[in-house]
């Protein structure tokens, strides 16, 4: 083992395992990247990190500045560690129906927390987030939903250590929040082989979507259209809280601890093996499960945690 | 054939606030069509003037959103569900 001078250096270059186990077709191999391995304990370590030394490489970040960023929690989490360990102040705009161990873990590295209406999702930490840094010009707003870097930190990351890893993928599966993931490591693994096929899992909008007043208010990520994401994309499937929270609950019994949205990726990966006849899945779990315990995801009835989660972020 | 369409909050009040309603037809353009023909305050909402889906609107078939299947001329049938949804940012 090396010794590391910086935390950061301990981002990415994260660890794959066999779930094959949970696959419903012998034929097709799934494998889970585990991101909760980063230190700040999800993928968007790298995104933060990427995001941070591009700005800092632009000369838009300098030292001193204060920095905003709309989160539902994991991207925050990340600029807090890096802003903590460079020195730069950090707001976070929060949904206010996040599960609290996000909360602490923004306090635990001094970030400021603004609050958003949980009834407007992550759209409406996104519009408040705008309309502060129309307020404070003199802030650096990274802005990950538009930020180049943050498709880029697993372009040059999480896309090659998985061909890396696993040359002999078939199929990509993760979450779409930014679309970060996707389309950084899709873009690379299309590159490396054209017949990698890249899936999308979305979370069900749900109550979210109740804030809109009209369809026009709906948000498209500018990475997502700038970067050509519906010709990159092969499938978009929707997992609903239920199904997110059976396929958590398995991936435990094979000794993964993953959050909610890894259960989502993971239900997605296995429609995917089901409908080829064979091949090897990659799927990105996003975090662990450390911060989904106060939601009962692996303790309490099923009907009870689908209640919660329905009413919490959890992507 | 009739499909159960889910309309989402913001379009219910055109269809009398009806949360899911019925539409006939064998391709999603077929199922949308017939539901502005019903309830012409959805018309030009779902699917634009020029024929293609809003850019703001998702439409999926069960799970699946069509536009990475064959968009308006994905195939539909008995038992199946059509779910409209504005475009949301995801959580991050």
């Amino acid at each position: 083992m090396t010794v590391h001078g910086s935390v950061l250096d301990l981002i990415g270059n994260t660890p794959m395992v066999d779930v094959s186990a949970l696959s419903p077709n012998p034929d097709v191999r799934i494998l889970v990247k585990l991101e909760g391995q980063n230190p700040g304990g999800s993928v968007k370590d790298r995104v933060a990190r990427s995001m941070v030394e591009q700005a800092e490489a632009d000369g838009v970040l300098t030292p001193g500045q204060t920095l905003l960023e709309p989160s539902s929690g994991n991207t925050g989490i990340g600029l807090a560690l890096v802003c903590r360990l460079k020195g730069y102040e950090l707001v976070v705009v929060l949904p206010s129906n996040v599960s609290p161990e996000r909360r602490q873990l923004l306090e635990v590295w001094g970030a400021r927390i603004v609050e958003s209406p949980g009834s407007e999702g992550s759209n409406g930490a996104v519009r408040l987030a705008r309309a502060m840094a129309e307020e404070h010009p003199e802030w650096c707003f990274l802005y990950q939903y538009a930020n180049p870097a943050n498709p880029r930190a697993h372009y040059t990351g999480t896309g090659p250590e998985i061909w890396r890893d696993c040359p002999e993928v078939t199929h990509f599966v993760a979450g779409l929040g930014t679309s970060g993931t996707l389309l950084g490591v899709g873009r690379y693994l299309k590159e490396q082989n054209p017949a990698v096929q890249v899936w999308a899992v979305e979370p069900p909008a749900g109550e979210m979507v109740d804030g809109l007043r009209n369809l026009d208010d709906g948000y498209i990520p500018p990475i997502f259209e700038d970067q050509g994401g519906a010709q990159l994309l092969d499938r978009k499937t929707v997992v609903k809280p239920l199904e997110s929270i059976e396929w958590t609950r398995r991936l435990a019994d094979v000794g993964v601890f993953a959050g909610i949205s890894t259960g989502a990726a993971l239900a997605g990966a296995a429609r995917c093996a089901a409908s080829v006849e064979r091949g090897v899945v990659v799927v990105v779990s996003a975090d662990g499960g450390w911060k989904y315990l106060s939601t009962g995801a692996w303790t309490d009835d099923l009907d009870v945690v689908e209640k919660r989660a329905r009413a919490t972020i959890y992507f | 054939m009739p499909v159960a369409v889910h309309l989402p909050t913001v379009l219910r009040p055109h269809a009398g606030g009806a949360k899911t309603v019925t539409a006939e037809g064998s391709t999603v353009g077929e199922v949308l069509d017939a539901l502005a023909a019903e309830f012409p305050g959805l018309s030009g909402q779902v699917v634009s003037d020029d024929g293609v889906l809003h850019r703001f609107v998702n439409v999926y078939v069960n799970d699946d959103d069509v536009r990475y299947l064959s968009s308006l001329d994905t195939p539909v049938k008995d038992d199946d569900e059509v779910s409209i949804l504005p475009a949301v940012a995801g959580g991050a």
